[in-house]
Parts: C-alpha cells; structure tokens; sequence
C-alpha cells in the first residue's frame, strides 16, 4: 500500500528528525555565538548513556532526559573551558570533546548494553490521536518529539527578540565589538555553551529512550556531525532547521522504510544517504551560505580565527 | 528607544528605517544609522573619517545638512577626507595634514581650492624631471597592455574601469593617486591575480589575460609590492629561501628532489652588492628584520632576476635616504637598459623626478594621462582628489 | 648523523617551543594520567594495577614490545596522513574513512588476482590502498579547492560513508560463504599477506611506516616542493603572488594525506587481518590527528606520540580482558591528554 509507505516515511522522519533537531539548534546556538563544536557528537553520547542509565536507575524516563540535559550542558562547558577562557582551536577541541564522550559513554554504558525498557512513552493526545490515519501518523510520538517545534519557535523568538539573544549575535558577529559596546562576550558564550550542551544532552536522550530504547556504543553513528551540516544548511535559523531536520529524519526513516518493505537494497548503501545528503548541501550551498554565517564564525574554518 | 530613534532623526535629518537590518541598507544610510548610534550614546564630539568616500552627490548633500543640524546644537564635528571641494563647502575650520604633520590651519571662508592644494602636495619647488621623454612612443611593442580593463569590486575595494595603460620598454610609467583608487587592484589584475571582468591584457604582444601567475611572473615581471611583509615574503622563512621562492623552477635540481642554496646565495648577493644594500646575515628569518630591510631583501630578489617589467609600489616607503636613492637609481638604470617600470607612488616628488609619463588613477578610473613636463604639481593634486569634477583641463 | 642532528634541532626550534617545552609536555601527560586514574576509581576500577598492567604487558617482554610496535605502524601512518595537509593548514579528520577505502582497493586486488606471486600482488595492494585513499581524501580537497565546503566536516562526513561501503561489500558482493555468520571477505591468499619477522606480527608495513615518515621531512625539508608547500603555510597570500600554485597544493596535500591512510588501511588488512572486517580500525585514524597535532606535525614527534598512544592502545586490550573495560575506554585517556595540551595557552598545537 502506497498510502502507508508515506505515511510510514512521514512519521519515520518526525521520529527520526528529533533528535536531530535539538541537536542543530543545541549547535545553531552555540555558532550564533561564534562557536563550532565538533564535539556535539560526543555531548550526544553523554546524553545517552546518562539518559538511558538513570532511567534504569529510576524507573523514571522523565528524570532521565532531565539527568541527560544537565550532563549534556556540564560536558559542554569543559569544551567551553578550552576554547573561550583559553583560547584554544575550535576544532581540534571539539574533536578532543568528542573522544572524551565517546570513551566516556561507552564506560558508563558498559553494563547496559543491549538492555531494552519502555524508556519515553507515547503520549496519546486525546481526539487526535484517534484520527484514522492522519493520527496514526502525526499523534504517536513520545513528548519530546511534540515539545521540539514549539522549543525551536522558543529559541528563533529568544534569538531575535530578546536582549540576550542579541548580545548573543552581536558576539557571533563581531566579539570586539559587543566587547566596545560593554558586553562581556565570554559569559554569553558560556550560557550559550551550556545551553546548547542541555539541548545536545536531550538529542541523545530521545535517541536512547524513545528511538531505539536501548544503549550501544557509539550509537550517534555521525548525527553530531549532520547536526553541524544541518546549521549550515539552515542559514543558522532556528526555524529553517525544523524543515532541514525533517528532510534528514526522512534520509534516515527511508532506509527503514525501504527495510521494511523488504526492497533488495543494501541497508547500507541507504544509510549513507543523511551523509551524502548533507555533503552534498554543504557542496551546494556552503559557499553561498558561508556568507550567511555569524562573521566571526567564518574565521573558524578558515584557520585565521 | 524607539522613540529616541524617531526624534534625532527628525531633528538631524537622519530618515532611516531602525527595524531593517543592516545588511540591506545602501551605505548612505548605514552612514545615518552609524551616526544615530553615535548620537544615542550621547557623544559630543563626532568624528567621521572618509564619510564620503562611497556616497553618491544626493547622499553627500544630505550628510551636509546633517552637520548643519549638528553644529547648529552644538555639538563638534570632526570631518576627515582628501576630497576639497567638500571641505571647502561645509567646514568652519580646516587644518591641513602633510606625512603625518600638520601642514597649516586655514579658516573655512579663506581657504581657496589651490591654497589647500599646496598645502597638501608642498606646492612648488619639485625639480623637473632631469630624465626622460627620449623614448618614441610610435611603433615600438609594448611591454604591458591594457585595454578596457574592468575588475569587479569586492566589497568595499575599487574596481577598475575601463582602463587603458600602456607601457613601452625603456620607459617609467608612474601612477599618481591617493591610496585606495584602485591601485591594489591594478597590480593584481597585471600580475594575474585578479582576473578581467572585462577587457584584455597584453604582455610582450601577446594576449596575456588567462595567463597563471607562475607564467607572468617567469616570462619577466617583477613585483614589489606595497606591503612587503603580507605579501612578498614568508616570515618564518630565511632570507635565502626567500629568494628562492621567487623562481623555485630555477634553483630546482634533480628534477625537483633538491634545491641549489649556493645559486640562490650567489644571486642574491650579487644583487644586493649592485643595489649597495647590506643585510645582516642571508640565513635570517626574514619575520626578524626591520621594516627596511624586508623592502631591501625584496627589491635585491626581484632585481636579480632582469626582470623586463617592474612593478614598484611605493618601493621606497620605508628606506632611509641613502637605500631610497640606490633603489631609484636601480628603477631609472633599468629602464635605461631596456626594461619598462611600472611605478605607484604617493609621493608625486619621487614621481615627477623619475617618470617618462604620468597617469593619475582616481576610484579606478585614468582621469589624466601626462607628460611630466607639460603639467604641475598642483593640476595633479586636483585629479587625484577628484576636483574640477575630474575632468582634464589642460 | 647530520639528519638527525636535523630533526632534532626540529624538535627544538619547533612549535612547540623547544627542550623546556618537553618537559612541560611530559608533566602535562602527567597530569592527564592522574584524572584517568581517578576516573578508574570512580569506577572501581584500581588504577595502580591498570597502569602496572599496561606496563608490563606492553614493555615487560619481547613479544609485548612487538605488539606495541605492530600498533605504531597505523598510528605513525594515519598522524601523518593528517600531518602532510597540515602543512597548509587545511584540517584532515578523515584518515579513519581513508583507511577503510584504503583497505577497499586492497582488499579487491587481493580477491581478484589472488593467483599473482607475492612479490607482483603486495606492491599492486600497496598501490591500490594508496590511490584508494587518496582518492577518497581528494573529494574533500576538491570541495574546499573549490571553496564549496570546509574539509574538517567534508571529511569528517565521508568517514561514516566510507565504512559503510565496506560494511556494504563485506556483507555483499565479497562475503566469505564458509563464515557464514560472520562479516567478513574470505581470507587472504598467502601471497596477498604482508610477511612478518620471528614469530611476532610486527610486518612489512613497519617499512613502510618509517619510510613515510622519513619521506615526509626530507620532502619538507629539501626539495622544490617541501619549499613551497611551506611557503604557503608561512603565507600563503605572499606564496600565491610569487606563482606558487596554491589551489593545486590543496587538492594533492589531500591526495597524499588520505593515500599514506589507505597505506594503513591496506597495511592492517593484510599484515594483520588477513580479510577485511568492519572491526577493521578501532579509531587508528581519529588516533592519528590526535598525534599529528600533538606532534606539531614534527616527524620526531610523531614518532615519540606514536608510541605513547601505541602503549596506551595496547592498555586498551589489557583493560578490556583483564580489567572488564570497554575498549573504547582510552578515548578518554586521549581525550585527557588532549585537553591538557589545548589548554595551555600559547602552546601551539599544530599552528593556529
């Protein structure tokens, strides 16, 4: 039935598409302050691992992506340590961050891999998710998925309309001169850090209490990166990252889709899909786009920052 | 503050719309939006460098009227630009700055066209060209052709338009012009950096104008840029290995395996002795040396290789009198062998004492084409500042 | 004598800030080995003993040493596949995907002309791993020649895409039909194995290893091109008005960063897997940047760092077998050092 096959893409994508979305406004955020973090996958990881564990601990899914967001911003700010107070290279920082959370995780999750729960349950919002196929689709999700679109409306109004939100761009721009104009570009950018580390944490939680419902090492598989690839592509605006996150949530749920309906196409030649997807934008229009960065981002990566 | 916003620009005349972002703004109004910060931020005393140097006439008048305004509240304004007839239009009090002195002070009402002019240039006293006009100017090949060169501006840079140069062999072509109208451009789009928008390029008779930089550079021109330190040398480099870099085809042995130092000193030392130059030692860092020196170590490297055609942007910024008098006697010397020099310089004394023929760049633009012997000091300073609405009266 | 006088004297007057610098340097691994112990005992985990054992199974006998330098081969290989672009400044992440694709073109030539001598099939693998890599590498040179995308997240990117190619072929077109179970391509012809001295698994590849890194300082250092390639990392502006062919430079720095990974890849494969496996690489290639920027891209350096992360890799299997440890667990420890080193200010790792 071709009917269920969209549908089956659709809500694969909204599914799949979430924690990408928190993770890209976690990093829109973070480079709207002049920021790159590589690291994001390894903030992911801890999110996890900390999400998954403490909700084994405590029977509570809730406490668990409460637990992941704390660690995810704590994690962050030892990236935030290195590349604000001391100056050091982005990328090389980032990077280091992410072998930290990738070793980190896989110690912390040594005693729960493979283990399933119930992890987030489904919310079930009364009337519409009775609706015949539109609520199949649209209203089984776990609270998270429901909480990112209105979050990324939150962050798109904090970023534009509010006070922080401008100093916060105005150092991203140009830190010297919010420097002249009497901010202090360094506390904004370790607010943006710990912000954007919670929102990280909370990406990799959805992805172990509500996608797959269980703990491997290394389970990110590469969406810190895609999330990095993602701002690019969303002109570093929160709401554009809604539409880019579901058409990368999409990359992802065909490969399933595709799975499921038996299609004799090596699963991995599908998966690589998000990947080439996201090369392919940043080939596209990453020249264009650079122009669209914060300006002192652009110094970043190209090594005269 | 919106409010705020709404009444300084009523009162100054400073119509801006404050919920565009910048970005989309045209200049004149970003000009507007950076005084209202300046006003905002209840500032006194305002200074504006070159305020006017991307308005176009309409916008400028209205700057005009803005200062009006201001001085009529009191405030001060400090208005710095090389464009006269601007100065002579709105200012109460003019002072004159000449190589980083104060030249003279001169009353707004006082001040003529002519009077600021050799306040500026130091008026009279620049010797005639003692060399020069010998070479023939009909049916001899030039070395570099220009023709209807344009260059796309980048951002805030000049583009060229629509330039036409010539130079012959055995000539010094100098270029006259306030800093910033182009003359970077110019060096890039000869040297192969900048690529023709429009137009083509001619070197030794043939159509240069895709040709790589590693091509131009080894068919004879040589290159001496205005900052020698960003752009000829690498710093963390040795002296000698500076030198190799200009030809590195050249002292390569061995098909490129090893590289033949004992050629790269023998050449370099022969071309600072013909210079007269002395560098402390050739295995140096070249990021060590003084300012001077880095100027001198560049010139010996381009010189060493008889280059056919200079390139020479204020090749004598920085060197103490007796180094700066080698370095025009090494352009002149060359010349007389045969070569062409292309030379940008400030100083129209240097200039007028050097050059066969003189060509005055203003925003990109030739506006006058000369023999040094049939025009004055002070006819230059008015094409250079765009005066007289740049047109060349003779 | 003089070569080594050289590279010492490279050491020294190298970014990092010469012999004082080096014993800053040893105090800070100090340091970062004092919070992996602590981490240990959060874990319950005794430190002391992890750390004895690590020693002693890696310095304590022969074949133990062996073992440490069989580790150093990928390492030394994949920090100077970072290490050669790195001349320009331009950022490879990716000699983890170069060494799977690497190890692809290898493995191929091995499947398809399983029949050739040895002395015929080990240098046409040799190839293959190194033009498999290379080529993978200059996709990203390319984008960022072009000024389409920054090689740090193109390279970055291609990793995951890489090893799912050869996830592809080893659960596809190449699996072993007896190993039924598990992925992977048949085994190797013995012509297609790299030999390996007196019993240890210490292979050719060892060769090839020292040989990449004396290639890279005498090229660097003494020829035509080593002048210009640092010229454009001195400046490259000053560098591209002189005629030096910069856009050129980046795609082939890249070429040959990602072709000496293949080198690692193809050099794991057959010296030590003898079929290729998904598990091929435990991070050998995120391991390499670490070293490289350690190292300052210095080949005496690299070296040095090699080994150090050779012994704690080797710890790594020690952890796991006799301490219940996830492998992975050394991330942290190399995360550690690594974090000590950025953080000094003004030490500059690897330039900028």
């Amino acid at each position: 039935m071709i009917g269920s096959f969209w549908a089956g893409l659709l809500s694969g994508s909204v599914h799949a598409g979430t924690p990408l979305l928190y993770a890209t406004l976690g990093e829109a955020i973070e480079e709207r302050a002049g920021i790159v973090n590589l690291g994001l996958e390894g903030v992911m990881l801890m999110g996890a691992v900390v999400g998954f564990s403490t909700t084994v601990q405590t029977g509570n899914a809730a406490v668990g992506v409460l637990a992941a967001a704390l660690t995810g911003g704590v994690f962050n700010l030892i990236f935030g340590f290195l590349v604000i107070t001391r100056q050091a290279n982005q990328l090389a920082s980032g990077l280091a961050l992410m072998f930290c959370g990738v070793g980190l995780s896989a110690l912390v999750g040594a005693p729960y891999i493979g283990s399933r729960i119930k992890g987030l349950n489904e919310v079930r919002i009364p009337l519409l998710s009775d609706l015949p196929l539109v609520g199949a689709t649209f209203f089984h999700y776990d609270i998270l998925v429901y909480l990112v679109v209105p979050l990324s409306i939150l962050v798109w109004w904090v970023l534009f309309y509010t006070r922080w939100g401008l100093i916060l761009r105005a150092v991203g721009e140009n830190p010297t001169a919010a420097f002249a104009a009497g901010k202090d570009p360094h506390r904004v950018q370790y607010q943006a850090l710990f912000i954007a580390g919670m929102l990280g944490g909370i990406a990799g939680a959805h992805l172990s209490l509500a996608l797959a419902k269980t703990w491997a090492e290394w389970m990110t598989a590469g969406r810190g990166f895609i999330a990095v690839a993602l701002v690019i592509f969303s002109k570093w605006h929160p709401l554009r990252a809604i539409a880019g996150a579901l058409l990368f949530g999409g990359a992802i749920a065909f490969q399933l889709q595709m799975q499921a309906r038996g299609v004799p196409v090596s699963p991995f030649l599908l998966d690589m899909l998000p990947y080439l997807l996201s090369l392919a934008v940043l080939a596209v229009w990453g020249g264009a786009r650079r122009h669209a960065a914060p300006a002192s981002l652009g110094r970043v990566f190209q090594g005269t920052e | 503050m919106v409010e705020r916003i709404d009444e300084l620009s009523q009162r100054y005349g400073l119509q801006v719309d404050p919920t565009a972002p910048v970005w989309r703004l045209s200049i004149g109004e970003r000009q507007k939006v950076e005084v209202l910060k300046l006003l905002l931020a209840d500032a006194q005393i305002l200074i504006l460098d070159e305020p006017t140097r991307s308005l176009a006439p309409h916008e400028v008048e209205g700057l005009f009227r803005v200062f009006a305004n201001l001085r009529r509240d009191g405030y001060a304004v400090v208005f710095i630009t090389h464009k006269l007839p601007e100065v002579l239009a709105c200012a109460d009090r003019i002072t004159v700055m000449r190589r980083g002195r104060v030249a003279g002070t001169l009353a707004g009402s006082e001040a003529t066209e002519s009077g600021l002019v050799s306040l500026m240039f130091g008026g009279g006293g620049i010797e005639s060209p003692h060399r020069g006009g010998k070479t023939p100017r009909e049916g001899v090949q030039p070395l570099l052709e220009l023709r209807q060169v344009s260059t796309r501006a980048q951002g805030e840079a000049t583009g060229l338009q629509e330039v036409n140069l010539t130079v012959l062999p055995g000539e010094i072509v100098g270029v006259a012009g306030v800093s910033g109208n182009g003359q970077r451009e110019l060096g890039d789009v000869i040297l192969g950096l900048e690529r023709c928008a429009r137009g083509t390029k001619y070197l030794w008779g043939q159509d240069a104008t895709h040709w790589s930089v590693a091509r131009i550079r080894a068919s004879g021109v040589a290159f001496i840029p205005e900052d020698p330190l960003g752009m000829a040398v690498v710093a963390g480099m040795t002296v000698q290995e500076n030198m190799a870099l200009a030809d590195t085809r050249k002292y390569a042995r061995q098909g490129g395996l090893s590289m033949d130092w004992a050629a790269v000193r023998e050449d370099l030392e022969r071309s600072l002795k013909r210079l007269g130059f002395t560098i402390p030692s050739l295995d140096l860092r070249v990021g060590t040396l003084s300012g001077g020196n880095i100027q001198r170590v560049v010139l010996a490297r381009e010189m060493a290789r008889n280059p056919r055609l200079i390139l020479a942007f204020y090749p004598t910024r920085g060197l103490d009198v007796r180094s700066a008098v080698a370095a025009r006697e090494l352009l002149v010397a060359s010349r007389d062998a045969g070569a062409g020099v292309l030379l940008i310089s400030e100083d129209l004394g240097e200039l007028f004492s050097l050059i066969d023929l003189l060509v005055v760049l203003f925003r990109g633009r030739i506006v006058g084409t000369s023999k040094p012997q049939e025009i004055t000091v002070n006819k230059v300073g008015y094409l250079m500042t765009g005066s007289r609405g740049g047109t060349w009266v003779e | 004598m003089g070569r080594i006088r050289e590279l010492v004297r490279g050491l020294r007057t190298s970014r990092n800030g010469g012999m004082s610098g080096f014993f800053r340097f040893v105090g800070l691994f100090g340091l970062a080995f004092g919070v992996f112990a602590v981490v240990l005992l959060i874990f319950g985990k005794n430190p002391l003993k992890a750390y004895a054992d690590i020693f002693s199974s890696t310095l304590g006998s022969a074949y133990g040493f062996s073992e440490v330098l069989v580790k150093m081969i990928p390492l030394i290989l994949t920090a100077v596949a970072v290490a050669v672009p790195s001349r320009i400044w331009l950022i490879n992440v990716g000699g983890e995907g170069q060494l799977y694709v690497g190890a692809l073109f290898a493995t191929w030539g091995a499947l398809t002309c399983s029949n050739l001598p040895a002395w015929i099939l080990l240098p046409w693998m040799f190839l293959l791993g190194f033009i498999g890599g290379g080529l993978w590498a200059s996709i990203s040179g390319v984008l960022r020649a072009k000024g389409w995308a920054s090689e740090t997240i193109s390279t970055l990117l291609l990793n995951y895409v890489a090893i799912l190619l050869v996830n592809f072929f080893v659960f596809g077109p190449w699996k072993d039909s007896e190993s039924a179970n598990y992925p992977q391509t048949a085994a190797f012809v013995h012509a297609a194995i790299l030999p390996a001295f007196g019993g240890t698994r210490l292979h050719l590849g060892f060769a090839f290893a020292f040989l990449a890194l004396i290639l890279f300082h005498f090229v660097l250092s003494r020829t035509r091109w080593g002048l210009e390639i640092r010229a454009i990392g001195g400046n490259a502006e000053a560098a591209r008005r002189n005629g030096i062919p910069t856009t050129r430079y980046i795609v082939l720095l890249m070429f040959i960063g990602g072709g000496v990974a293949g080198l690692a890849g193809m050099s794991e494969v057959s010296g030590i897997q003898g079929q290729l496996r998904p598990s091929l690489s435990p991070g050998y290639g995120f391991a390499g940047f670490l070293i490289s920027w350690m190292a300052g891209g210095n080949p005496l350096g690299i070296a040095a760092a090699a080994f150090l992360l050779a012994i704690i890799a080797s710890g790594g299997d020690i952890l796991q077998m006799a301490h219940g440890l996830p492998g992975s667990v050394v991330n942290i420890l190399m995360a550690l050092i690594l974090f000590v080193v950025l953080a000094r200010r003004g030490w500059k790792v690897g330039g900028k």
